[in-house]
This record gives structure tokens, sequence and C-alpha cells, in this order.
């Protein structure tokens, strides 16, 4: 019960910090496209998501990585992600991968105990990399498409495809969530939850250079990710043969620059 | 942790540019790597690009005019960037006329460069792996795989899409953990155009390198 007054009290701080009156600005003919019906919302989400991160979180892990020394983040950081070999696991037997599964299995092992509590990832360093699995991968190897894209409240990009398929990870493989000793268990769901904010602290400042629109740009890095992901790092390839069939001359400047001849006629132009 | 693999990896997707490809020892070496074969072409591009911003500190603080020096100077070469920019703004390429498609080249890859200065610093401390090849001999069209593994941590997947000219093989995608650089641009290139045309591209492009040009880097 504290626990979910703590909770409570924690999402009126981050209400208050995401500022309730705030607009995302929603360019015209948002939600027109197929994997994005959800736009609109999706837009004030991640802006919401955006202005919580600034006032909270990137300021905690900021300081987090001030304080604590590279070593120990190393340690801490595959520790938490030693935890995840059993979702791991538990998603590679489900699409049926079990030589994959005995891999996550005995990382998990060594890990934990030569390992010192995952702090130091001895199976990669044997030449055992970790596998990335989860239910919501497991349910696209079944044949589930992503669906529709959705930016979940404070967890930030996602589909309703990995929305329950983080569901299903967190309420039945994930071993924080079976602790007993419930203050403990907040305090590493607080400490992962840095932790895993301070990681992507180097990558952040060069997706804010790329990115022209920012949510456009992390939506559809989130669903080629996924989209990979799902086919373990080797995805058929998307065609739209509309894309490249164009070396034709520019307007205006007939015949001055031939298609090239590797390439597709030139299509009519409009 | 899928949100931070998706960070890095939309980073390191915006990297493109002076990433993939490296500034040969020599022209001579230049040469012999575009005419090669596409893997050999990217293996040695790859190690020659992390050889040199290892040895060059002013490369590592994200330097403009240096980068741009050893992008124009050996990356160009082994890119096709005019093809990059066509595949990424798709349809409207067709009623862009020839300095329009110049002007767009153009700022999409300062865009690329300026956004490879953020991060070239830690680029030093990958090694670039290659992973199986297999192509027929009549392919034109190819994909090349490899991974930056770094000291510490797991490997990053990053593959190239190569075609087949008359100049040899040419990059023109590069996709990294599963993120294709040219299909992460279109959707915004496209809104971009319907919005305000061409031009409005154009201008999108313009502003966005004149703020990164005001940053440190």
């Amino acid at each position: 019960m504290r626990a979910f007054a703590l909770f409570c009290r924690l999402g009126a701080a981050l209400l208050l910090a995401g500022g309730l009156g705030a607009c995302a600005s929603i360019p015209p003919g948002a939600g027109s496209s197929s994997a994005d019906p959800l736009e609109v919302y999706n837009r004030h989400m991640f802006d919401f998501n955006d202005r919580v991160d600034r006032a909270v979180f990137k300021p905690v892990a900021q300081a987090y990585e001030a304080v604590l020394p590279e070593p120990l983040r190393n340690c801490i950081n595959n520790a938490f992600r030693n935890l995840g070999e059993p979702v791991n696991a538990i998603n590679n037997l489900l699409q049926a991968k079990p030589g994959n599964a005995m891999v996550d299995v005995s990382r998990f092992f060594w890990n934990s105990t030569a390992g010192l509590l995952g702090c130091i990832d001895l199976a990669a360093k044997a030449g055992a990399p970790r596998n990335n699995e989860d239910f919501g991968q497991t349910l696209g190897v079944w044949g589930f498409g992503a669906g529709p894209y959705f930016v979940l409240p404070l967890l930030g990009p996602s589909s309703i495809r990995d929305t329950v398929g983080r569901l299903f990870d967190f309420l039945d493989t994930d071993p924080l969530w079976y602790m007993n000793e419930i203050r403990v268990r907040n305090v590493l769901v607080g400490v992962r939850l840095v932790d895993t904010r301070a990681s992507v602290l180097p990558a952040e400042e060069v997706l804010n250079r790329a990115a022209l629109d920012k949510y456009q740009f992390v939506r559809d890095g989130y669903l080629q990710l996924r989209r990979n992901l799902v086919y373990d790092g080797n995805p058929p390839r998307l065609i739209d043969p509309e894309d490249d069939a164009d070396d034709s001359p520019p307007r205006g400047s007939p015949g001055n620059a031939g298609p090239a001849k590797d390439q597709p006629p030139a299509p009519p132009a409009r | 942790m899928s949100y931070r693999a998706l960070i890095t990896s939309l980073a390191l997707a915006a990297l493109l540019g002076a990433w993939l490809p490296g500034p040969a020892a020599h022209a001579q070496g230049s040469a012999n790597a575009a005419l090669s074969a596409p893997d050999v072409l990217v293996k040695t591009m790859s190690e020659d690009v992390l050889a040199s911003i290892r040895k060059d500190p002013s490369l590592q603080s994200g330097d403009i005019s240096r980068l741009n020096a050893l992008v124009d100077d050996k990356v160009l070469p082994y890119v096709n960037f005019e093809k990059m920019t066509r595949l990424a703004v798709g349809r409207g390429w067709r009623d862009a006329s020839a300095e329009q498609r110049q002007l767009l080249t153009r700022e999409f890859r300062t865009l690329l460069v300026r956004t490879y200065a953020g991060a070239v610093a830690s680029a030093k401390d990958y090694q670039v792996q290659m992973r199986p090849f297999r192509a027929e001999p009549a392919e034109t069209d190819v994909l090349v795989r490899t991974q930056a593994v770094p000291s510490r941590g797991d490997p990053i997947q990053l593959d190239y899409r190569l075609e087949k000219t008359a100049a040899g093989w040419k990059i023109y995608d590069v996709n990294v953990l599963g993120v294709w650089l040219v299909e992460n641009y279109r959707n915004t290139f496209t809104a971009e155009v319907s919005r305000g045309g061409i031009d409005g591209l154009i201008k999108s492009l313009v502003d966005r390198n004149k703020a990164l040009e005001g940053k440190a880097s």
C-alpha cells in the first residue's frame, strides 16, 4: 500500500513536471499514415515524456553519471541486464530456438556466479554474447504485425503489439517483480530506471542533431529496429519500386541527364 | 533495454557519412578499393576511417572542417550521396530541378557530416568485424554485413547496401541495428515536401544545418 501511495505521489510530481497545459505541435495531416493512426495522441505523449525527461530523468541520470565511477556504472548496468536473461530464455523457447535459450540459461548461470551477480559479463568474453528477446518479438515471430505505433506514458516508443509484450514480460518474467522485500524492490526499480536513462546519454546528442522532426525520427527508427529484432537481424528487404524508379532528368532540363543504364526506365512525368 | 538500443541505433544510423567510408592511406589505395569486391571495399574503408580517427585528435573533437576534408577526400569516392538523397526524398525527387537536386544532396550530406561530428570521438573505441558475405558474381546490388564491436558491451549490427556502377561499387545506404538511414529520413522528407514543396525541404535542411553550425561540436 505504501508503495502504491509512493507511486501516486511520483505520478503527480511527473504530471506537474510534464506541464499539464503544454501543447505539442501537431503537423497537418497527422494520423494519416497507416503505421501511425494515433499520431495526434502520440505526439502529445511524446512531448509530455520529453518534458518529464528534461525535468526529472535526464538531470538525475546526469548526476548519476557524474557521481559514480564508470566501472561501477558498468557493473550495475551488467547486473540489471543479467536479470533480463530469464526473459531472453523464455522467449527463445517460445520462438522455438532452444539452442539460444540454452545459451541464455548458461549465461545467467555463469554470470550470476563467477560473474559476481552479473556485474561482469564473463560469458560474452567467452564468446557467448547476450541475446535480445522479449515477448513483443515472440508475438512478431508468431505472425502478429506491430499494429499502430503507440507512445507509452513515461516509457516511450512502443506499438500495440509491443505494449502487450511488455506487459507480459513485466508480469511474468521480470525478476524484480518477484521480490518479497518491497522496499528493496522499489529502490532497485528506481536504480534500474536511472541506469537505463544514463546509458543512452552519450547517444542522445547525436539523435538531437540528426533529426529534422525528432518524433518522426524516433518513431520510424523504433519500427525498423523492432522489425529487425523480430527477424533476428536479418529481415526481408522492403522494396518500394517507386522510390528508385527515378533517375529521370530533372524538371525543366529534359534530356540532359538520361537514365543510368542500371536503373529501370523513368516513369512518365506527372 | 530496447529503448537503449533504439537511441543507440538512431544515433549511429545518423552517423552514416563518415562512419563507414574511411580515408584510405593513399590515393592509389582508394582507387583500388573502389574497384574491388564490395565486402573488401567496406572492410578497407571501415578500418581506414577508424585508424585515421584514432590518430587525429582534432577529428575526435569534432572539428567540422577536418571532417569535411576527410569526407571530400576519402569518403566521397565510395558513397553515392546523390542516390542516397534521391531514395530519401522519394517521389518528390521527380519534380525537382537539377539545381534543387544538387542543393538537396549537398545539404543532406552536410547534415550527416554535422551529425557525425557529435559522435566521432566515441567511434575510436570500436573495432569493425566483417560478417559472412555471399553474392552471386552477376549481382549489381548487394548487402555487406559487419558489426562494430566496442571495447566493452554488445556488438552493434552495421550493414551497408552497395550498388555496382561504372566507377566501381558505391555505398548508398547504411543500417545500424536494423535501422536503415534512407528509410528513417524518408517520412520526414516526404512530409516536408508535401508541406512546402522541394524548396520547403531544402529550407528545412539549410536551417537545421545553420542551427548545428552554431552549436559547439
